[in-house]
């Protein structure tokens, strides 16, 4: 062994460890299914971030456990070790190194922000407007507040600065396919179709069209995430928010609040429900079909109670953070 | 890099105020201005507030052994949550890091008496139990606060207004104290060296706290500001944050964050400090790379007040400030990446030994690294975006933050201890708390990056029942991490009363702390000490005499 030189166990192990990266960097599957078409941009970035970290891990915890059992002290032994204070081609050399990858990934994650539509969030530039901020009050209250912001909704996404993604550059001059406009209260998701006056406690949206949210907080800072997006924007009240996609793959997904609002943060999810095209045609056409004054916004508050309400506009939402609520204002 | 000889003037005891040579146990409990009371005085009450903010830790891990909310209620999770973080962030490691082993080593490290200014330095500590007093009326005045260690508006201002506004009050006074004691660190640092240490001769342990305080005295001041207009909003009717009255609720955020990542920093950057010590000292080598280490602390130091912004990807954040701090806080892994292999360095080639003060310093280094590449994962803005306020974040600073601080802190308990108290801690023992740390901290905050790439966000109660499995192995860990303080808190008790007697340096390490007595004397020397090295001359030709006074010894290598 001893005749085999250091440099050639260099390289031996260089490309073992290269290897090893590359597989770790591609199949650790630690990341939820892709359902939209930004996912495979930020799973790609992920996937080398994977990469590169893993070759560093291995590399630095080596170093790390070869040093320790490798210059442990001697039985006896109570001298000290080589005094070398530094070396400064090596010190050059793992000051650069570092800087070069991260200089690099941060190039390739402007790369990837501009194909995600980073740059270009809808909305002007202009004065912002505010919406009416609630008391904190129980998800009981939820009918006026969705009656306000029906009111404000316009005015908002036309004043204000807007936040989030847009559409990519590619199809930045196209109207989206699809616009909901999505309210954030405490603590339920609010999903309303301005072109055909559909509310919803559910997003539901056609596979491959784009699709514009313009999302908004009526009371507290929410956050709008679905995982199987990798997407994600803050509902922040009087600032709004926009996200643009395009879903891929039909199924059903989580929609979860990743912004603590309030007791019931942790129940504030439902889910967003990606349907083939005629599906979606379907459920818009049963949805205008069987509109009553309760599924449309203004009116409800004033003829229905609030449960009501609620469950008439999301009977899934309704499992949960209603009935918690329920539940609390009765023991009280 | 070359380290010059150390050599200075013997200096008669410029005391002489009658003291007694020992303070006796209850001058722990006055206001005291010994630099070396204070330090013991914040290392003592840190503790005890590591115990508190564990054991909120430990109630809200039962409550997610489960995904319903069915052991705590969600108001008193939610305050456990946001005072947990409170405690351990701004009453633990900030205090047991900079004012406990800085106060109780800076002076002692470069030759001087006193801090400079030791009535403020007092002060600075007494700022503290009231806080934490206040932090706990407020459980009893309405709950506590509910709404996260971030208290972002409006939440934090229709939620508990009382218990908010005692948090508001409890955080400017720790800001203050943070404040005062920087001033002091830095004044004692410049002008009181003794007078031939160079800069480039001082303990990297004071590089680190120079780099801390700097950082302190720009960023605290802010977060201060922050809490008094959130305040005002609570209770004077202003309306600096309220949407609906004119206010902004991203400014907050802007204002919170501008201190509280650089926070994160404060509390790793004398870590580092405490990892260039002990390293060395138990590897019996120089230091690999003194100045790279100095001078990348400043970098951290100044590349950290710009990166705050990646708190906010997902909030009111203009594009091209995502592109900015994307960089920026990249950025960050290259000094930090430089530290971490010039320690690596100073292994390479070393004698080790396998004291618990080193385990727990190769243990962090070893965790670092890994919160350490997480931590760049989330700097990149499209990444950052999906796990943002996930468990993912959760994990990731927790291995910085437990697996780095925490860790950090025992070993400096563990090589300090002896010069502190006199007498040894027991090393069996030590070993016990080590490995279960060691699990305890793999177990717990490992599958976190997991559930939070998988979908489970960050401060929840309840959860989606998917996530139950890797849940439950995380509040394993967490028990056992609550286990792992058992052999520490008994090691330290008895240990302090009844261990092995140390001796002034029981190590044989370099630094000129370890040249007066253990404990320490008042007023640290009888006559300073000279100096004939530097701080990490191991395995080098040295003199050890004493030149004629006045005369500088000749330097033995250049």
């Amino acid at each position: 062994m001893k005749q085999i030189p250091a440099p050639f166990w260099t390289l031996v192990l260089g490309i073992v460890v290269t290897l090893v990266s590359l597989w770790v960097g591609q199949n650790h599957n630690l990341l939820p299914e892709q359902a939209s078409e930004q996912a495979p941009l930020v799973d790609d970035l992920f996937n080398v971030m994977m990469t590169i970290g893993t070759a560093l891990f291995i590399v630095v915890q080596g170093a790390i456990v070869y040093s320790l059992i490798r210059f442990r002290q001697p039985k006896g032994d109570e001298t000290d070790g080589l005094p070398i204070e530094g070396n400064l081609p090596l010190e050059a050399f793992w000051t650069a190194i570092p800087a070069v990858i991260v200089v690099g990934l941060g190039l390739y994650s402007v790369v990837v922000f501009q194909e995600m539509g980073g740059f270009s969030p809808g909305g002007h530039h202009g004065h912002g407007a505010m919406v009416a901020m609630a008391p904190q009050q129980s998800v009981i209250d939820i009918a006026p507040l969705v009656a306000q912001a029906a009111a404000a909704d316009e005015d908002i996404f036309s004043k204000t600065q807007v936040y989030g993604f847009g559409a990519s550059p590619l199809v930045q001059m196209n109207q989206p396919d699809v616009t909901v406009n999505v309210t954030g209260m405490q603590f339920a998701w609010i999903f309303r179709y301005p072109d055909t006056g559909i509310t919803d406690g559910e997003l539901h949206i056609p596979v491959g069209k784009d699709v514009q949210l313009k999302i908004e907080a009526q009371d507290v800072i929410h956050s709008f995430w679905v995982p199987q997006f990798r997407l994600k924007q803050d509902a922040l009240p009087g600032e709004p928010g926009e996200l643009r996609f395009v879903a891929t793959r039909e199924g059903t997904y989580p929609v979860v609040c990743a912004e603590l609002c309030g007791s019931y943060h942790g129940a504030m999810r439902t889910q967003v429900i990606v349907h083939s095209p005629k599906d979606y045609a379907d459920w818009v056409a049963s949805r205008v079909a069987e509109a009553t004054p309760t599924t449309t916004v203004a009116q409800p508050a004033e003829t229905a109670t609030d449960a009501e309400y609620l469950a008439g506009i999301a009977p899934d939402l309704a499992k949960s953070p209603v009935q918690i609520a329920q539940m609390t204002s009765m023991s009280h | 890099m070359a380290q010059a000889d150390i050599s200075i003037k013997p200096t008669e005891l410029q005391g002489g105020h009658g003291h007694p040579d020992k303070w006796k146990w209850y001058d722990y409990f006055t206001f005291n201005v010994d630099h070396k009371v204070i330090g013991i005085q914040y290392l003592v009450t840190s503790f005890l507030f590591y115990l508190v903010g564990g054991f909120m830790a430990v109630l809200m891990r039962t409550e997610l052994a489960t995904p319903n909310s069915d052991f705590l209620s969600p108001e008193l999770y939610n305050a456990f949550l946001t005072n947990h973080g409170t405690i351990m962030i701004f009453l633990w490691i900030v205090p047991a890091a900079i004012g406990g082993f800085g106060n109780f080593l800076i002076p002692l490290m470069i030759g001087a008496r006193d801090m400079a200014f030791p009535k403020l330095n007092a002060i600075a500590f007494w700022l503290n139990p009231p806080a934490g007093a206040v932090l706990a009326a407020s459980f009893f005045l309405g709950g506590g606060a509910q709404s996260g260690w971030t208290s972002y508006p409006p939440l934090s201002e229709i939620t508990a207004n009382l218990p908010q506004t005692l948090w508001c009050v409890a955080l400017i006074m720790v800001g203050t104290s943070s404040i005062l004691g920087s001033v002091n660190f830095l004044v004692t640092i410049w002008k009181m060296r003794v007078p031939s240490m160079a800069w480039d001769q001082m303990p990297l342990f004071c590089w680190a706290m120079v780099a801390t305080s700097v950082l302190a005295l720009f960023a605290t001041p802010v977060l201060a500001a922050a809490m008094v207009l959130l305040l005002f909003d609570i209770n004077f009717g202003t309306s600096f944050f309220k949407p609906d009255a004119g206010g902004n609720v991203v400014v907050y955020q802007h204002l919170f964050w501008f201190y509280s990542h650089p926070a994160v920093y404060l509390m790793i950057l004398p870590i580092f400090g405490i990892m260039s010590e002990v390293i060395p000292v138990h590897a019996r080598k120089p230091i690999f790379g003194y100045k790279a280490i100095a001078y990348s602390s400043l970098t951290i130091c100044l590349v950290g007040l710009f990166v705050w912004v990646h708190h906010m990807f997902t909030s009111g954040t203009a594009p091209w400030m995502r592109i900015f701090f994307t960089i920026s806080t990249l950025i960050v892994a290259v000094p930090t990446g430089i530290k971490i292999f010039s320690w690596v360095a100073t292994l390479w080639g070393g004698k080790i030994r396998y004291t618990t003060a080193m385990l727990f310093a190769v243990g962090l280094l070893s965790m670092f690294v890994f919160g350490g590449l997480s931590g760049v994962t989330l700097g990149a803005a499209p990444f950052d975006i999906h796990v943002h306020d996930t468990y993912y974040v959760v994990g990731h600073f927790h291995y910085v933050l437990y697996g780095g601080s925490v860790f950090g802190i025992y070993s400096g308990i563990y090589h300090w201890f002896p010069k502190i108290t006199g007498r040894m801690l027991n090393e069996p023992l030590g070993k016990v708390h080590f490995v279960l740390t060691f699990i305890g901290t793999i177990l717990t905050f490992t599958p976190m990056h997991n559930l939070g790439m998988q979908g489970m966000p960050r401060r929840v109660a309840m959860y989606d029942p998917q996530f139950a499995h890797l849940n439950q192995l995380v509040t394993v860990g967490a028990y056992i991490l609550a286990v792992s303080v058992i052999p520490f808190y008994f090691n330290v008790i008895w240990s302090w009363m009844k261990g092995k007697e140390a001796g002034p340096n029981p190590w044989n390490a370099m630094t000129m702390e370890w040249t007066t007595d253990s404990p320490p004397i008042i007023e640290n020397w009888e006559v300073l000490p000279v100096l004939t090295h530097g701080p990490y001359a191991y395995g080098m030709e040295r003199s050890d005499e004493v030149g004629p006074a006045g005369e500088p010894l000749p330097a033995s290598r250049s």
